[in-house]
């Protein structure tokens, strides 16, 4: 397994914004490698020229009457949270310390 | 001594009619079933106080002479993905443990409006992602046939309820054979509609593209009339297609005469178990003796579709799971200090290694430098295997291969090389990724397990697919045959 495949698994990672320990990184570099290797094979599909496909049905854009209907009552939609605070959902705070950075 | 094995629809309606039987009777049959059966882990939460006020309700309307549907008054079971105002659904993940949805899926309106009862939600792969639902929060379930093996996935709690005589009929979802499979696996009938022909709406998303709600039955006739309440338009599924369904349940008139069966030369080659190629060209055979030709045809993409879908599915997928933040609703990890701390701890906590595996890979080949050799190639790919199969139906009524190379595998055999899991699905994945629908019907059995028989028809010919299985079964008893243990 190469070093820089080690690398992309913990740059891609950060982005989904998982921790990984040492032992899953080096087990989905190792897996990752295996599935890359396997879907190299598209490669030898000539696509010239072939529109994607991102949806199978062939819809129109469907449009609605814009009428106006009450939202979902908000005690409902902060049901589920897990901290809340009157109408707002409370996470800890955005702003980081420059080692979080 | 277990609850007797419930009939199916057919028979429980019956019985119902004639007055032989109740509603209350059949959901406390169920769910005591479900009890007795405990031990294959089918079941991850039964709602037995609603269904049996439900039941009670159903037989109310039937003393007064109202049924609002075939399936009124009838015990069914639902995958843990679809939601329902007020109740429980975890997609069997930890990330969505308590979660209590504040709505109810466009699934469920419908089958509450046939009067449908729902004992339970099913064990499932986690939020989908699986061929085997061992890759569940609460352990993996068990195939009635042999509990040593995997009942599929993975929706394969629902389709191994009907196989055990819990239930006659139960909900899943398929985006790449999840409910294809794991009929084939237990001896039912499993059907995915085409993409946009049932809604959406209330399916936690796993890949949006090419996910779709279907049903499982032990005969096609059960199956169609499971169809048929779920079909039809869902304004709020801006994917679900604007046309009412016509009713498949009427199309079963068992003539098969002069339909043309395509056998794609592709998926009868080397990797299939003989027993599975036995059964399955037995079948073709058979429908053959019904009056039908058999032809072969070619879908030359064919060997791709496994690569473009794991590429598309976990792209997708890497999206819709961005969602699960621990803001809103579900786990949150505790103590964290800043909102990205707490991102991470929650998503790492909170899925598991099957999940994270497609959410990396999806977020790998979505990230900058690798879309267009991946994520935009798989989707010029899709679009060849579309065309494959708008050529293929043009010299044939319908597609039949085997549903599954194989047959049930046992438990943990697979769970550490990934890779392998996902090429088992070769014979799925088109259908998904050209968005037909498709129905794997029992067709025999190879050395005591199930084996299934896959129909694949054009864009909104649930109705054909029906047919054809519904003339198969009306000469044939393999979808009669019953787990041992369950006799």
């Amino acid at each position: 397994m190469s070093a820089t495949l080690r690398e992309d698994v913990e740059r891609v990672a950060a982005l989904a914004r998982l921790a990984l320990s040492e032992e899953e990184l080096s087990r989905m570099a190792r897996e990752l490698e295996a599935m890359l290797g396997y879907v190299a094979a598209l490669e030898r599909v000539d696509t010239r020229d072939v529109p994607p496909t991102a949806h199978v049905v062939p819809l129109a854009t469907p449009l609605r009457d814009d009428t106006p209907a009450p939202p979902m009552d908000p005690a409902l939609a902060l049901a589920n949270a897990p901290e809340s605070d009157g109408s707002s959902f409370v996470v800890p705070k955005v702003i980081e310390a420059e080692e979080e950075g | 001594m277990a609850a007797a094995p419930l009939g199916t629809l057919r028979e429980c309606r019956e019985a119902l009619d004639e007055g032989r039987t109740s509603s209350a009777a059949l959901v406390e049959q169920s769910l005591a079933r479900a009890e007795a059966h405990a031990e294959l882990r089918l079941f991850v939460r039964l709602r037995a106080e609603r269904a049996r006020a439900e039941a009670q309700a159903a037989d109310a309307r039937r003393a007064s002479g109202e049924r609002r549907s075939p399936l009124d008054g009838i015990p069914l079971a639902v995958k843990d993905n679809l939601v329902r105002a007020g109740e429980e659904t975890t997609c069997a993940s930890r990330i969505l443990a308590g979660f209590v949805s504040p709505y109810t899926s466009g699934v469920m309106e419908r089958l509450e409006a046939a009067g449908a009862i729902s004992i339970g939600t099913t064990n499932m792969d986690e939020f989908a992602m699986g061929s085997s639902t061992e890759h569940s929060v609460y352990g993996p379930s068990r195939n009635p046939w042999d509990p040593a093996r995997t009942p599929g996935g993975s929706s394969g709690g629902s389709a191994a309820a009907v196989a055990a005589g819990i239930v006659p009929l139960a909900i899943g979802s398929d985006t790449g054979g999840s409910i294809r499979q794991p009929a084939c696996f237990c001896g039912v009938v499993g059907v995915k509609p085409t993409y946009g022909r049932v809604s959406r709406w209330g399916l936690v998303a796993f890949a949006s593209s090419l996910d779709q709600v279907g049903g499982f039955g032990r005969s096609a006739e059960d199956a169609a009339h499971l169809l048929d309440a779920i079909s039809g338009h869902d304004p709020r599924d801006s994917t679900s297609i604007p046309e009412p369904a016509p009713r498949c349940a009427d199309a079963l008139d068992g003539d098969v005469a002069g339909l043309v069966v395509g056998l794609p030369r592709e998926y009868y080659g080397d990797g299939i178990e003989p027993g599975v190629q036995g059964a399955v060209r037995e079948a073709c055979a058979q429908l053959e003796r019904a009056g039908a030709k058999l032809r072969e045809v070619s879908l030359p993409y064919a060997e791709y579709a496994v690569a473009t879908y794991y590429l598309i599915a976990t792209a997708e997928a890497s999206s819709n799971l961005a969602r699960y933040d621990g803001v809103r609703y579900g786990h949150r990890a505790q103590g964290a200090h800043t909102l990205s701390e707490m991102y991470r701890r929650t998503r790492s906590e909170g899925f598991g290694a099957e999940v994270k595996r497609r959410i990396l890979l999806g977020t790998y080949v979505l990230s900058a430098g690798y879309y267009d050799a991946y994520y935009r190639k798989a989707q010029q790919v899709r679009t060849l295997i579309r065309r494959d199969f708008e050529q293929a139906f043009r010299g044939c009524d319908v597609i039949a291969t085997p549903t599954m190379p194989e047959t049930a595998f046992r438990l943990g055999e697979r769970t550490e090389d990934p890779l392998r899991m996902y090429l088992s699905d070769i014979y799925t994945v088109s259908a998904n990724l050209a968005g037909i629908p498709g129905v794997s019907l029992p067709c025999g059995f190879s050395q005591g397990m199930p084996v299934g028989l896959q129909l694949l028809g054009p864009p909104l010919e649930e109705a054909r697919l029906l047919r054809v299985a519904d003339a198969y079964q009306r000469t044939t008893a393999h979808h009669r045959a019953r787990p041992p243990e369950t006799q």
